[in-house]
C-alpha cells in the first residue's frame, strides 16, 4: 500500500543520498520522490511516496528520524491533503487526431505547451488518478515520450507542519 | 587588565586565538577530554599529525594498520565507556578503517573516526588517495561529516563527540580536508551543539513505566532479557535493583555479559544458538520478557516466530526504532536503560507493596532446568587438551576484574560461556558484526584505557592471523597485553557448522596451526619475533602455570599457544533457522520442555 511522507530536513551536502540510501538498504521501495526548498531557510522538504505496509512503514519512519540531519518524519492522509503531480507528455500527432488529443487535453484542463507538425507536448497537473487516465487516454495516439515529477503533497487548512514542530 | 600585556591591534583582549586547522582539531580533542588516541599517519593527515607529535596532554599510539585502530579505539571505548578515537589517512587509510566502524555500529560502540581527506579543490577528480569515505560510510556509522573549512572544525568535533556519545551510542566519522587543516581561523569552541534533526529520548513515559510494572506484578513467569544496551547505559546497579525487588530471572546476551554478576543466584546465563538450556528454554516459556537494551538478535531469537511465544514483551531501548523491529512489543518504553530501570523497580514496588508476586513454581522449574542441563563439557576423544578447559582456567586464575576480550569464533563462545563475569566491561567482542580479527587490537585499547587491569585477547588461531601486528605496536608502546591463541588450527565455527550440517566435509578450514601439522606459522616464534614472552602450551598439566606466568609479566606483552583439540564443539546449540525450543544440549540430545 502507497504512503505519502513528509520529511523536513537540513539542506546539506549529501542528504539526499542518506536518505535514499536508507530506503535502498532496508529494502524499502519508493515510489516517487520530490525535493525542494522549503518555507524556511536551510530545510528543504521532501516528499516521499513509498509502497509498504502499516508495520515496515513505522520502521521506515523510525529510521528516517534516526538520520541526525532529519527534522521532522510525517504521514500525510489522502483525506486530509492535497496531493500533485506534473506531468509532460509527448503525443503523436497527425491531421486525422489533432483535434481529438486537443479535445482531451482541455477535458483534463490540460495545456499545450508545444506543437509540432507530428506532435504536441502537453502539460498536466493533477493527483495520480488524473494524470494516469488522461495517458490512458493518450496512449492509442501514440505518446512519445513523458517527463513527470514526484507527488507534491501538503495538509489542507491553515496549519503547516513546521508550525507545529517549532512550537514543541 | 595588566599593565605590562597591552592590547595589541591585530589581537584585542578576549578575541579568539587564530590557529591553523590542526591546531584547531588538537585543541577541540583537548575540550572534549580526550587523553588517548589511535592512528596513523598519512599525506592528507599530516599537518594533523605535525601539531600532534607537540601535545602535552593527548598520547598518540601508532598503529601497524588503521583496522588496529579502529578496533583499538573500541576496546577503549567498550571497557571505559569513553569515547574512543581512530585517526587515518585519505583513501586507503579511511578505507581501512571500515571494518571498525561497521563494527562498532552493530555494537553501539561510542567511537570518532577522523580522516584526513585530499585538498577540497582537488576532489571529485580522482586525485591520488581520494576516496569517498562520507559516503563509504553512511550507512555504518550514526552520522559523518565532510569538513572542508578551517572555521568549521571545533564545531563539527563537538557535534560528532556528542552524537557519539549520547543516545544509542555509535561511530561518527569526521573527514577533513588537506585544505582544511592547513587554513587558518579563529578558535571558537561552541557552549552548545546545534543539532536540530538530534534528539534522543532519554527519560520515558510515566504510563508505560506503569503499565510495564502492572505487567510484572501479574507475571506467573518473568524473564529479566538483559542485552548490551544496559552495559551502555552504565546500568548494572539499577538492573540488580529490579532482579532483586522482583525475584524475576535474568539472562544476558553475548553483548550484555557482566552486565548481571553471573554468581548472582537468579542468573539463568546466556540466552540464544550456544546459550545456556536454563536461559534458552526459560525465555521459550515465559509468560513475561522484559527487554532491556536488548534488539531481539536472530542468533537470540532462533526463527523468530517461535521465539518465546507464550510472553508478552515489555521492550526498553533508546532507541525506537529496535522496538517492534523485530517482536511487537505490549508495552514499549522509549528511554536510557538507567533512568527506566530504576523507575520501574519503583513502580513495581508501588503496585506490589508488601507482597511480593510469588513464582516459587517458576523457580523450581528453573532449578529443575539448571540441575538438569548446566553448562559443561566433555573431555575430547583425542586425549589432546581441551579448549573449554583452558579459557575456564583463564578466567579463574585471573579473576572477575580481569578484562577479557574475543575474537570470532568457537574461542568467542566459550569465552562467552566458561569466564564468569561479574562487572560490566570485563567482557569485550564483536557481537553484532563478528568481525575476526577483533581482539589483539581491542585487548590493546582495552588496556591503554585500563593500565591497572590484566588484559587478556582470547584469540583463535584464525583471527589472530588476521590483526596479530598490532602485538608490535603493544611492545613498542609497552602496553602488555596477555593474548591467549586457542589454536585448533583451523576455522573452528566454520569447520564445526561443516561437521554437523555439510555432512563432515571440511572445505577449505584447515590452518595448518597446530598437532600433526606444518604449524605455519610458528605462533611462538613469530611472537617472539614481536618481542613478546611466547610460551607453548599441549598438556593440561601445564596450563596454569603459563596463565600464572603471563599474568606475572608485564615488562612485555605475552602469547601463550594453546594447541588444543580440534574436534571440540560448542554446545549447547540451537540449529540456525529452527524455533529455540530445538536447543540441543549436547550431540543428538535435545532436553525436554514444557509445551504449555
Amino acid at each position: 500500500m502507497s504512503h505519502v511522507l513528509s520529511l523536513l530536513v537540513e539542506d546539506k551536502p549529501g542528504l539526499l543520498t542518506r536518505v535514499a540510501g536508507l530506503f535502498a538498504r532496508r529494502g524499502f521501495n519508493i515510489e516517487s520522490l520530490a525535493v525542494g526548498k522549503s518555507e524556511i531557510a536551510g530545510l528543504s522538504r521532501i516528499t516521499v511516496v513509498v509502497d509498504v505496509e502499516e508495520l515496515p512503514l513505522e520502521q521506515v519512519t523510525k529510521q528516517l528520524n534516526k538520520l541526525v540531519n532529519v527534522i521532522k518524519v510525517v504521514e500525510l492522509d489522502p483525506a486530509q491533503t492535497v496531493q500533485r503531480e506534473h506531468m509532460l507528455i509527448k503525443v503523436r500527432v497527425d491531421n486525422t487526431t489533432r483535434s481529438q488529443i486537443l479535445e482531451a487535453a482541455t477535458l483534463f484542463r490540460a495545456r499545450i505547451v508545444d506543437v509540432a507538425t507530428d506532435a504536441v507536448v502537453i502539460e498536466v497537473t493533477g493527483d495520480t488518478a488524473k494524470t494516469q487516465a488522461l495517458l490512458r487516454v493518450l496512449e492509442p495516439y501514440g505518446v512519445k515520450e513523458i517527463a513527470q515529477s514526484g507527488l507534491l503533497a501538503i495538509g489542507r487548512g491553515s496549519k503547516s507542519i513546521t508550525e507545529r514542530i517549532f512550537k514543541n | 587588565m595588566s599593565a605590562d600585556t597591552p592590547p595589541t591591534p591585530s589581537s584585542p583582549p578576549n578575541a579568539p586565538d587564530i590557529l591553523t586547522g590542526s591546531g584547531a582539531i588538537l585543541r577541540s580533542l583537548e575540550h572534549l577530554g580526550v587523553k588517548d588516541v589511535f592512528g596513523l599517519p598519512g599525506g592528507a593527515i599530516m599537518p594533523f599529525y605535525d601539531e600532534l607529535m607537540s601535545s602535552p596532554t593527548i598520547r598518540h599510539i601508532l598503529v601497524r594498520h588503521e583496522q588496529g585502530a579502529g578496533h583499538a579505539a573500541e576496546g577503549y571505548a567498550s571497557s571505559s565507556g569513553k569515547v574512543g578515537v581512530a585517526i587515518a589517512t585519505s583513501g586507503p587509510g579511511a578505507t581501512n578503517l571500515v571494518t571498525a566502524i561497521a563494527d562498532a555500529y552493530m555494537d553501539s560502540v561510542p567511537l570518532l573516526a577522523i580522516t584526513g581527506q585530499v585538498f577540497s579543490t582537488s576532489m571529485g577528480t580522482d586525485a591520488f588517495q581520494e576516496i569517498d569515505i562520507v559516503g563509504i560510510t553512511m550507512p555504518i556509522t550514526k552520522h559523518s561529516f565532510l569538513v572542508t573549512k578551517a572555521e568549521d572544525i571545533p564545531k563539527t568535533l563537538a557535534a560528532a563527540y556528542e552524537i557519539a556519545s549520547t543516545g544509542r551510542p555509535g561511530p561518527v566519522l569526521v573527514d577533513i580536508t588537506k585544505d582544511a587543516q592547513q587554513g587558518r581561523a579563529p578558535f571558537v569552541w561552541p557552549t552548545s551543539v546545534e543539532l536540530p534533526g538530534y534528539r534522543p529520548v532519554v527519560k520515558a513515559h510515566g504510563k508505560q513505566i506503569q503499565a510495564a510494572a502492572q505487567l510484572l506484578a501479574e507475571a506467573k513467569r518473568p524473564v529479566l532479557y538483559v542485552g548490551g544496551g544496559v552495559v551502555r547505559a552504565g546500568a548494572s546497579a539499577e538492573l540488580l535493583a529490579l532482579a532483586e525487588t522482583t525475584g524475576a530471572p535474568v539472562v544476558t546476551t553475548l553483548m550484555a555479559r557482566g552486565a548481571f554478576p553471573d554468581s548472582h543466584q537468579q542468573h539463568l546465563g546466556m540466552p540464544g544458538m550456544h546459550g545456556t538450556v536454563p536461559a534458552v528454554l526459560g525465555i521459550q516459556e515465559s509468560d513475561l520478557l522484559v527487554s532491556l537494551g536488548a534488539r531481539f538478535d536472530d542468533r537470540v531469537t532462533g526463527k523468530a516466530s517461535e521465539f518465546a511465544p507464550h510472553a508478552k514483551v515489555i521492550h526498553v531501548d533508546i532507541d525506537p526504532a529496535e522496538i517492534s523491529k523485530i517482536r511487537t512489543a505490549d508495552v514499549p518504553i522509549v528511554g536510557d536503560a538507567k533512568d527506566v530501570i530504576a523507575d520501574l523497580t519503583a513502580a513495581f514496588s508501588l503496585a506490589t507493596g508488601q507482597q511480593r508476586p510469588d513464582i516459587a513454581e517458576w523457580w523450581a522449574r528453573l532449578d529443575n532446568l539448571r540441575q538438569q542441563y548446566p553448562l559443561g563439557y566433555d573431555e575430547p576423544d583425542d586425549g589432546l587438551l581441551s579448549p573449554q578447559y583452558v579459557i575456564e582456567r583463564i578466567g579463574a586464575i585471573t579473576g572477575p576484574e580481569g578484562v577479557y576480550a574475543a575474537g570470532v569464533g568457537q574461542h568467542q563462545m566459550w569465552a562467552a560461556q566458561f569466564i564468569k563475569y561479574e562487572r560490566p566491561g570485563a567482557w569485550l567482542n564483536s557481537g553484532g558484526a563478528g568481525t575476526m580479527g577483533y581482539s589483539v587490537p581491542a585487548a590493546m585499547g582495552a588496556k591503554v584505557a585500563n593500565p591497572e587491569r590484566t588484559v587478556w585477547a582470547i584469540d583463535g588461531d584464525g583471527c589472530f592471523q588476521m590483526t596479530n601486528q598490532e602485538l608490535a605496536t603493544c611492545t613498542i608502546n609497552e602496553i602488555p597485553i596477555k593474548v591467549a591463541i586457542i589454536n585448533n588450527s583451523s576455522l573452528g565455527m566454520v569447520r564445526q557448522w561443516q561437521t554437523l550440517f555439510f555432512n563432515g566435509r571440511h572445505s577449505f578450514t584447515d590452518l595448518n596451526t597446530g598437532h600433526d601439522t606444518v604449524m605455519i606459522p610458528d605462533f611462538v616464534k613469530l611472537a617472539e619475533a614481536y618481542g613478546a614472552l611466547a610460551i607453548r602450551v599441549t598438556k593440561k598439566e601445564e596450563v596454569d602455570d603459563a596463565i600464572r606466568l603471563a599474568n606475572e609479566t608485564n615488562d612485555r606483552p605475552v602469547v601463550i599457544d594453546f594447541v588444543v583439540s580440534r574436534d571440540a564443539m560448542v554446545w549447547p546449540m540451537v540449529p540456525q533457522g529452527v524455533g529455540n525450543s530445538s536447543v540441543q544440549y549436547a550431540r543428538e540430545h535435545a532436553p525436554e520442555w514444557e509445551e504449555e
